[in-house]
């Protein structure tokens, strides 16, 4: 394993040593490993808090900022935070106005997060709602009661829930907003390579040469089925399919298409991929309005894609475009 | 005849240190089953998590059953993550509160705590029998313990009968098709592996063999 670390074990808390030295508008919770924007909580203003494991930056501590989080708790590598950090994140960012938890639907975010939002009610009598993400397609409902995996969608969650909090929205309404934008978003992904998680010091999985893998998540978990290594323009058709087969995104208002890197991409093979992810949306009759094209959603050094999908209306493009001051994003302000 | 009450804080303190120790020689082990079929951490954050609960033993160890089942269980809570924090951390939390303000436990309160703790994991994970998780291990463990206490074996006799019964479902789990956790989103492809919080689980139940009997 050749990686940028000093110890595997202290990985997590020297990256975060870093963005506390690189961000001044940031602060940053060592012991609770918490990225704070430094002027929370923000009185009267609903906060937004998420968190998951490491090796997904930019999410989620990149994304901390006015316009949309107030503040990420990271885990372990791809281990999911402890609920005394999003408890201290809670009462941190608590402006008198309640706390929306983002989370992945993942078996250990989801039970980490209930518990500190019963925590958080028990002992501070903060109101906490939580809005799942859960916007992969690769998991087929039916088969798994954990349903789909949060991936791309959270990231589109996060920006445009901030901004509907920015707007001055109560706890309600900042939440079914996060909660329309899951549910009007698809994403499927794919990997060239593994990735290895440090303190494993290997590969998640193995995966030869001129094989790829289809349907993957943001953990380095293998996906649903491999296949051959073909030309982008074939993967493109392999992660578009499914997406237009499961909810239809011909209407009005027009699609965000979002290609995101999955860590070891270079954008130069992400906006070959985009070319061919908007070739095939004109064929299908999808108006692509917006787009978003980088490594926002990532899994270590993972070489790959995913495409997402969002379903946009008036409302949405207005708080997606509205202005938004994060390490990871950052237009308007 | 009443069976002595034989398990108290010191005992439990035992069969806690044994765990951790089988979970540091089976980190690895824990590890490449998770990378087979999850997100392989299973070995590590279960070691973080025992590492902590041995400091804070160290630290200050508790007086009675509960005050030590509870501190184990709020150390593991806070330091796992993933989702072997809050079930690990859940059942310890219920096993303190199935054990009351006793002192000690005898064979059926031992039983009665262990099956609050199962009630508890079922509770946080909603996990059911073939679902290939944890629970695939420890339920059978606490049923086959309950059936060998309530057929009157000695308490030594029932825990071995309990691992044993682990340590059956832990084997079962590798032809399951997992419905819960990381693994099920691998659909059929997490056939053929045995499942690493089963395992981990069996760890836990072989040690109150080893350290209760």
């Amino acid at each position: 394993m050749k990686k940028l670390i000093n110890d595997p074990a202290d990985v997590v808390a020297e990256a975060l040593r870093g963005v506390a030295a690189a961000h001044p508008e940031l602060r940053v919770d060592h012991e609770h490993k918490i990225v704070y924007r430094a002027d929370a909580p923000v009185r009267g203003k609903v906060g937004l808090i998420s968190g998951g494991g490491s090796g997904h930056e930019p999410l989620h501590g990149g994304f901390v900022g006015p316009g949309m989080l107030d503040a990420a708790c990271a885990g372990e590598v791809f281990t999911s935070p402890v609920p005394d950090q999003m408890l201290a994140a809670t009462r941190g960012v608590d402006g008198d106005s309640g706390v929306l938890h983002i989370v992945k639907n993942y078996t250990g975010d989801v039970l980490n997060f209930e518990m500190a939002a019963e925590l958080a009610v028990m002992e501070t009598g903060v109101e906490v709602v939580a809005v799942v993400t859960d916007d992969d397609v690769a998991v087929q409902c039916g088969t798994g009661v954990p349903g789909r995996r949060g991936v791309g969608v959270t990231m589109l969650v996060e920006k445009i829930a901030g901004a509907a909090a920015d707007e001055g929205r109560d706890l309600a309404g900042v939440a079914d907003v996060a909660r329309r934008v899951n549910s009007a978003g698809r994403s499927m992904g794919m990997a060239l390579t593994s990735c290895t998680v440090p303190a494993a010091g290997r590969p998640t999985f193995e995966l030869p040469d001129d094989e790829i893998e289809i349907g993957i998540g943001i953990h380095g978990e293998p996906g649903r089925h491999r296949m051959p290594a073909m030309p982008a323009r074939e993967v493109a058709e392999q992660l578009i399919e499914p997406i237009l087969a499961d909810l239809d995104f011909t209407a009005r208002g027009g699609v965000l298409a979002f290609v995101n890197g999955m860590g070891g991409t270079p954008l130069l093979e992400l906006y070959l991929m985009y070319h061919e992810v908007a070739t095939i949306l004109q064929k299908s009759g999808v108006t692509v309005v917006r787009s978003l094209v980088g490594s926002y959603v990532t899994s270590l050094e993972m070489a790959g894609c995913s495409v997402t999908l969002l379903r946009l209306n008036d409302e949405l493009l207005r708080l997606w475009d509205a202005p938004v001051r994060t390490s990871g994003l950052r237009w308007g302000a | 005849m009443a069976a002595p009450a034989v398990i108290d804080s010191a005992a439990l303190e035992r069969w806690v240190r044994t765990f951790a120790v089988a979970i540091a020689e089976n980190e690895e082990l824990l590890t490449r089953l998770d990378s087979a079929i999850g997100d392989a951490d299973h070995g590590s954050n279960m070691a973080r998590g025992m590492k902590a609960v041995l400091a804070r033993l160290d630290e200050s160890p508790p007086a009675d059953p509960a005050a030590l089942l509870k501190q184990v269980g709020m150390t593991l809570v806070s330091t796992i993550g993933g989702a072997s924090g809050p079930l690990y951390g859940t059942f310890f939390l219920r096993m303190a509160a199935g054990a009351g303000d006793a002192d000690a436990l005898d064979g059926a309160g031992f039983a009665a705590a262990l099956r609050a703790g199962l009630d508890g994991v079922v509770a946080r994970g909603k996990a059911t029998a073939g679902d290939k998780t944890m629970y695939d291990a420890l339920a059978p463990a606490v049923d086959a313990l309950d059936a060998a206490l309530g057929a009157g074996d000695a308490l030594g006799g029932a825990l071995r009968a309990a691992a044993a019964a682990a340590d059956a479902g832990r084997d079962a789990t590798t032809p399951m098709l997992a419905r819960k956790g990381r693994a099920s989103f691998l659909g059929v492809r997490s056939i053929g592996h045995q499942d690493p919080g089963a395992t981990s689980a069996a760890l836990l139940v072989a040690a109150t063999a080893a350290t209760l009997a």
